[in-house]
């Protein structure tokens, strides 16, 4: 795939003092999004005010909607109208969006959600962080769907992983998912952003086919559909309803069948590509600690003193977390005694890691209510009890 | 001192505390090459009512982002001393604007040191500069960040036209703390 470099006017390069809100929207920016269409929601509002004061220098546009689902139905129509479009929310604005985000899967419309995870459920801390909303991001709207979700650790990465969600939406024609918290959308770090040159962008697929002969919803050899340009003649139809190849309405079993299958595998037959994760003194590790976003951090922080007491403890931080990377779990349960998940809600991604163990060694969580993150010193207790027996 | 420094910098809205953070935090951060993160209390923090700006500024990166062992505390009001000085480490320093506390020598385990910041501003002219004297007092006692690099960090984070009169501010405060030669108060 031919990547393109990104546009010099947009990038903010240089060494910043940002949070991570303000990096993410530095990072979409860099990206090329030239539309977001948002409904100001605590903890996420400094993304969309940073978007809005730096999109009239940037050529691009900001909408603020009267709701959520106005939103993210308003990003999927500028992506149609040849828009890099993204939203940014927090839990209920999330709850929200589930609508359109099925939509968005069925009709592969290249596309952003950043969701800022407060604690919850329903309004719950809205200033303050947990990690709770990650299988709605998986889960949370209709029908079968695949998606790609990012969870950044600190303000840098928030302008990292919005390159890689913009980059992963065109290039799979899929709703992305970057999973944010308060803690790291709040937390200010240095943030050094490239020069425009070295941030690589995949571009909008177009047709190259003449208007007579495109179809819009039949698949390229790699089973993505290319998308038309508005306003140069092709016909197209976008529709939730089951569609074939020319985008109307087919419903009957055998399309269902077909678009489903390719929906669904156009992700899970790349997820070893888009996996990426980072793991820290994993080699030796008898005990895996497996956390991301903020949760991460503190989690590295206990393996450190776990290893100060000769405790043979790693970390496996999924960067992305959907799909999930269960073909290195099943690797490192065979080296692993067990595996310690932390995050900050009741237990969501260790059913992911219990199910990549299967069984081969013991899965401890160590949940979180939200409203503040773990301590190290009680993470390290957990390790310490596990010890005992791994 | 630790090599890592956790600082606490607290008033009211309108004094500029979040700033005066972002103004050290930047120095060491982007101009001293430390590890630093800033934290911040989101609340409905309007003028007049408390605010605070949490740092820890490290030479290895910051894992776990909030404070658990407090050595600076910068109070700018007298809600915010009363507030936060028992969390500050034994052997910790606590740094204050005079006119507005009512320091009480009844921690004998830290070091304390005063300073008529708002009275220095208003003699450059400005009293809502307060927040950069207190910035110069707080690098010339406690030196976590050296003053070059707050007066680069400056420059970046002030509003366009300001820059000289907040360097002034800043200067004020650093002289301020050299003049005095730091006796530290003890009852």
């Amino acid at each position: 795939m031919n990547l393109v470099h990104a546009d010099p006017k947009t990038v903010l390069t240089g060494a910043h003092f940002m949070d991570g809100n303000h990096a993410a929207c530095e990072g979409a920016i860099a990206a090329g999004a030239n539309f977001a269409a948002g409904y100001p929601i605590t903890p996420s509002t400094e993304i969309v005010e940073r978007f809005a004061a730096r999109a009239p220098l940037v050529g691009a546009t900001f909408l603020q909607m009267e709701d959520e689902l106005a939103s993210s139905i308003a990003i999927l129509g500028a992506a149609w109208g040849g828009a890099k479009s993204f939203t940014v929310t927090s839990g209920p604005g999330f709850s929200l969006m589930m609508e359109h985000i099925g939509f968005a899967a069925m009709t592969e419309t290249p596309s952003v959600f950043v969701d800022v995870q407060r604690g919850g459920p329903s309004t719950g801390l809205p200033t303050l962080p947990a990690q709770a909303d990650m299988m709605q991001a998986r889960w949370g709207s209709h029908g079968d769907y695949e998606i790609i979700a990012l969870s950044p650790s600190s303000p840098q990465e928030c302008f990292d992983v919005m390159i890689d969600a913009f980059n992963f939406a065109e290039r799979y024609r899929n709703p992305v998912f970057v999973m944010m918290d308060e803690s790291v959308g709040h937390m200010t770090e240095k943030v050094v952003i490239p020069s425009a040159d070295r941030v690589l962008l995949v571009p909008r697929r177009y047709t190259c086919l003449p208007p007579s002969e495109y179809l819009p919803f039949k698949p390229s050899p790699d089973g993505i559909p290319e998308m038309a340009r508005m306003g140069q003649g092709y016909h197209f139809h976008v529709t939730g309803l089951t569609h074939d190849a020319s985008g109307y309405p087919a419903i009957n079993a055998q399309t269902q069948q077909e678009l489903l299958s390719r929906l669904v595998g156009k992700i899970r037959n790349d997820a070893d590509k888009i996996a990426r994760a980072e793991e820290r003194q994993i080699e030796d590790a008898r005990i895996v600690l497996v956390a991301y976003g903020i949760t991460a951090r503190v989690a590295l922080r206990a393996v450190q003193l776990a290893r100060e007491e000769r405790i043979p403890a790693g970390l496996l931080r999924p960067i992305v977390v959907w799909p999930f990377p269960e073909k290195r779990i099943r690797e490192l349960a065979g080296q692993a005694k067990a595996f310690i998940v932390v995050e900050m809600n009741q237990g969501q991604i260790v059913h992911e890691v219990e199910r990549g163990v299967a069984g081969r060694a013991r899965t401890v969580l160590v949940p979180h209510a939200g409203g503040a993150v773990h301590r190290p010193e009680a993470i390290l207790e957990v390790i310490r009890e596990v010890a005992q027996w791994a | 001192m630790s090599a890592t420094h956790e600082i606490r910098i607290a008033g009211f809205g309108g004094q500029g505390v979040i700033l005066a953070g972002m103004v050290i935090g930047r120095a060491a951060a982007i101009f001293d090459g430390k590890h630093v993160t800033l934290t911040q209390s989101f609340g409905p923090e309007a003028r007049g009512s408390a605010a605070s700006v949490d740092l820890i500024v490290s030479p290895e990166p910051v894992l776990y982002p909030y404070l658990t062992r407090l050595d600076v505390l910068v109070a700018m009001s007298e809600e915010a001393y009363t507030r936060f000085v028992p969390e500050l480490h034994p052997g910790g320093t606590l740094l204050f604007e005079q006119d507005l506390v009512n320091f009480q020598a009844n921690r004998p385990d830290i070091h304390a040191f005063g300073i008529p910041a708002t009275r220095l501003a208003e003699e450059l002219g400005r009293k809502f500069i307060l927040n950069l004297v207190m910035v110069g007092f707080v690098t010339g006692v406690t030196g976590i960040v050296p003053a070059d690099a707050v007066r680069k960090s400056i420059a970046d984070s002030v509003p366009k036209g300001t820059e000289s009169l907040n360097t002034a501010a800043f200067d004020k405060g650093l002289e301020y703390a050299l003049s005095q030669k730091l006796a530290a108060i003890h009852q």
